[in-house]
């Protein structure tokens, strides 16, 4: 036990977060100091401050194939959430569209907003999913109508990786004349993301999953598509995001676009090779294992695995004893006994749902680090098997 | 680690004898659920979790929350609602030590490659020097002592038991935790049981029973009706307030019928009784004794443990006789025999 305090730490938890590029430390070090001034302000002070603000405007939107005026800066994922779903629901307002579609394995920060508006009038109306958690078209053809707002569908899934079938969706929420917005918190920075071949309107980003600064993100609004202002005050981001912007943080997050534009093909390739080695090793190497979700398309990154006959918390505690970081499911809702919405809503049932782990690879994991993985991993779901037997109900 | 300063002192001392720590909190119920509101649950409260977990990083330990909810639901909330029905009243602390702390988990921990749980309640474990067992004891501060809710542990869980508090006064831990720029050193005591915070236990038993909620009649010893009541869930043996009667000289609980959902009242001198039936008998030492033996028998936790004579009987059950009359004899509680600070065993009152 506790070997972790003298040998090496191995984080294996990228999708809730990951370190910062030391480039993005340094920009945002550097943007503390020398860009004292307010982005809005007229003299030379304010005026190098908006052109980094500019600078790093353009990155994020080279990184998803956008125009740098469709970027709205927000204080991250959840934010830019809530901007897309609240905002599509105040243009609505009035109108004869009065419903909000979206999935039953979105985020907690899509699902709990549109919950919010479900009290306020707006009807909520959520997408099963598959077995291996992909949303069927034909399952959001079934449900729209002219009655539908918005659709919001996940580009990748956070807990299991795999990615949905968004320019289908998003024709068919066009069709009906909706707005279609994506949650892809998960996906950008990781995958080559283009908002024009996804055919989406909205789409949210967060820049502490892909090297950023936490505390960071953007929510990229199409050219023309009306939404209301999430925060209201001063005449910031085009009038859709008053107050004054976390400049440090967001030179930190164009440089982390910039950064991960030019090396997402490469580390997608070296990712997606470790992360199947991973997975690989372990299906063969620890018995009752199985992968949940579907093995693709799937974020290079991400693989969630369960164990028979474990309690996934304990694993989970001796993995960290041992050095090694991983998750069981969204760092959200961790400490609570509720199974995993995702894996539920995908049909498996709480003994599995509450014996999976969730590997999620990043830019400091080498080959090392999965070999470590399978010099502890074995042992210690054999050890819990004998000593504490799961009480983990059928 | 609840977040109090026992449990806080306790992992301090652990840390600082060389062994490797890790800090468990457990989680044991939904705050949610009752009265309480919009809290998160836990062992006591999202606050005292958060000091935990303070408390850990200060002694430089790993501190994980291990989710116990639903054994605590099926081990220790479903006895104490079942056991109120049954006109007894319970003890959950015991309940929860022995079959979930040095249960559920004491394998959790083993699990992942402990080899003891230490705890912050205030009692001792030893071993006797002739026979080599181990021997539950006392904590050293008396005002404090816990070992009344740790009597149905056996040899092998206190092999595995550690209580570092055990050794000191409450106000020595105060002093530790001082020294040690513990946050916590001066939070107040616990003294609810903790999954009823408002100490409503009427009304959680309703929740989660509303059967229990069943009105009866207030009888005298003759069976003489003097009133109505809203649940035998109400009242314990040696209750005088809630009785909704007036009367010249003061009226107690005297017994509670579960089938009749009879409440029998009387005066102060009907609760003294100078025997109880014990079942569920725990001896310490692994076996009962050969015949009777003297004790002091403590029958609630405040109770100053009385003299009598306990007499083992078959099926683990046991026969106290205490020299003097006792009042308020709780069936439901626990007697726990003690020969100076030593626990011979105990059991639950019949």
């Amino acid at each position: 036990m506790l070997r972790s305090l003298r040998g090496m730490r191995i984080y294996l938890d990228h999708n809730a977060t990951t370190p910062p590029h030391p480039e993005v430390v340094e920009a945002v070090a550097r943007a503390m100091t020398d860009l004292v001034g307010n982005p809005s302000s007229v003299h030379e002070f304010g005026q190098t401050a908006r052109a980094a603000l500019d600078q790093a405007r353009a990155e994020v939107a080279a990184l998803i194939g956008g125009a740098p005026a469709e970027v709205v800066f927000t204080a991250g994922g959840t934010e830019a959430n809530n901007f897309a779903i609240r905002g599509a629901a105040a243009a609505a307002e009035g109108s004869e569209r009065t419903e909000i579609v979206t999935t039953t394995i979105e985020h907690e920060s899509v699902l709990n907003t549109v919950r919010a508006l479900g009290r306020r009038n707006w009807t909520m109306t959520l997408l099963p999913v598959d077995e291996s958690g992909i949303v069927e078209p034909s399952a959001l053809e079934r449900v729209i109508s002219n009655r539908s707002a918005l659709v919001s569908v996940m580009h990748a899934n956070n807990e299991i990786g795999t990615m949905q079938p968004l320019e289908a969706l998003s024709r068919i929420a066009h069709a009906h004349g909706a707005l279609m917005h994506t949650d892809a918190v998960q996906s950008a920075g990781k995958v080559p993301v283009a908002v024009h071949d996804l055919g989406v309107d909205l789409l949210s980003m967060s820049g502490h999953k892909f090297y950023g600064p936490k505390g960071t993100g953007a929510l990229w609004i199409r050219r023309g598509t009306r939404l209301g202002p999430l925060l209201t005050g001063g005449r910031q981001e085009r009038n859709r995001r008053a107050g004054t912007e976390n400049l440090p943080g967001l030179v930190g997050l164009g440089v982390a676009a910039a950064l991960a534009a030019r090396r997402i093909e490469a580390e997608t390739a070296r990712l997606s090779a470790l992360r199947d080695a991973l997975e690989e090793g372990i299906l063969r190497q620890v018995p009752g294992t199985a992968v949940n979700g579907a093995r693709t398309p799937r974020v290079p990154n991400t693989c969630n695995i369960s164990f028979e006959r474990i309690e996934a918390e304990s694993l989970l505690i001796a993995l960290d004893l041992e050095g090694i970081a991983v998750s069981t499911g969204s760092a959200c809702s961790s400490g609570t006994l509720e199974p995993s919405h995702v894996l539920t809503a995908m049909g498996l049932g709480p003994a599995r749902a509450q014996s999976s782990l969730r590997f999620s690879l990043g830019a400091g994991n080498t080959q090392a680090h999965i070999d470590r993985v399978f010099e502890v991993l074995p042992s210690a779901v054999e050890k819990l098997r004998r000593l504490a037997p799961a009480a983990v109900a059928g | 680690m609840s977040g109090g300063v026992d449990s806080s002192v306790a992992a301090a001392l652990v840390a600082r004898s060389g062994a490797e720590a890790v800090g468990v909190s457990m989680q044991l119920y939904d705050q949610r659920e009752g009265a309480g509101g919009q809290g998160f649950g836990s062992c006591c409260t999202l606050d005292d979790l958060h000091d935990a977990r303070r408390v850990a990083r200060r002694l430089g330990i790993p501190h994980y929350i291990m989710n116990f909810e639903r054994q605590f639901e099926e081990q220790v909330i479903a006895d104490f609602v079942s056991e109120y029905g049954q006109a007894r009243t319970p003890l959950p602390c015991a309940r929860c030590n022995s079959d979930l702390k040095f249960s559920t988990l004491l394998d959790r921990a083993r699990g992942l490659g402990a080899t003891a749980i230490a705890t912050g309640h205030y009692a001792r474990v030893d071993r006797d020097a002739a026979t080599g067992a181990f021997r539950l004891r006392r904590g050293r501060d008396e005002g404090k002592d816990q070992s009344y809710f740790l009597f149905s542990l056996t040899q092998a869980q206190l092999a595995a038991a550690r209580f570092p508090v055990g050794e000191l006064t409450k106000p020595e831990v105060r002093a530790q935790a001082r020294e040690l720029d513990l946050h916590v050193a001066d939070k107040r005591d616990s003294h609810e049981i903790c999954f009823v915070p408002d100490g409503d236990y009427a009304a959680f038993v309703e929740r989660r029973s509303p059967r229990a909620a069943s009105p009866g009649e207030v009888t005298d010893a003759n069976g003489r009706v003097l009133g109505r009541h809203a649940g035998i869930h109400r009242f314990t043996v040696g209750q005088r307030k809630g009785l909704g009667l007036s009367s010249r000289e003061p009226l107690y609980v005297l017994r509670v019928e579960p089938d009749t959902r009879q409440v029998v009242v009387g005066p102060a001198a009907a609760l003294d009784r100078t025997a109880c039936a014990v079942r569920e008998v725990n001896w310490i030492a692994g076996e009962p004794p050969a015949g009777p033996v003297h004790a002091h028998v403590q029958i609630r936790h405040r109770h100053p443990a009385a003299p009598a004579v306990v007499t083992p009987l078959e099926h683990r059950c046991a026969r106290v006789e205490f020299a003097q009359p006792q009042r308020a004899i709780a069936p439901g509680q626990a007697a726990v025999f003690y020969q100076s600070d030593v626990v011979l065993g105990g059991g639950w009152i019949q």
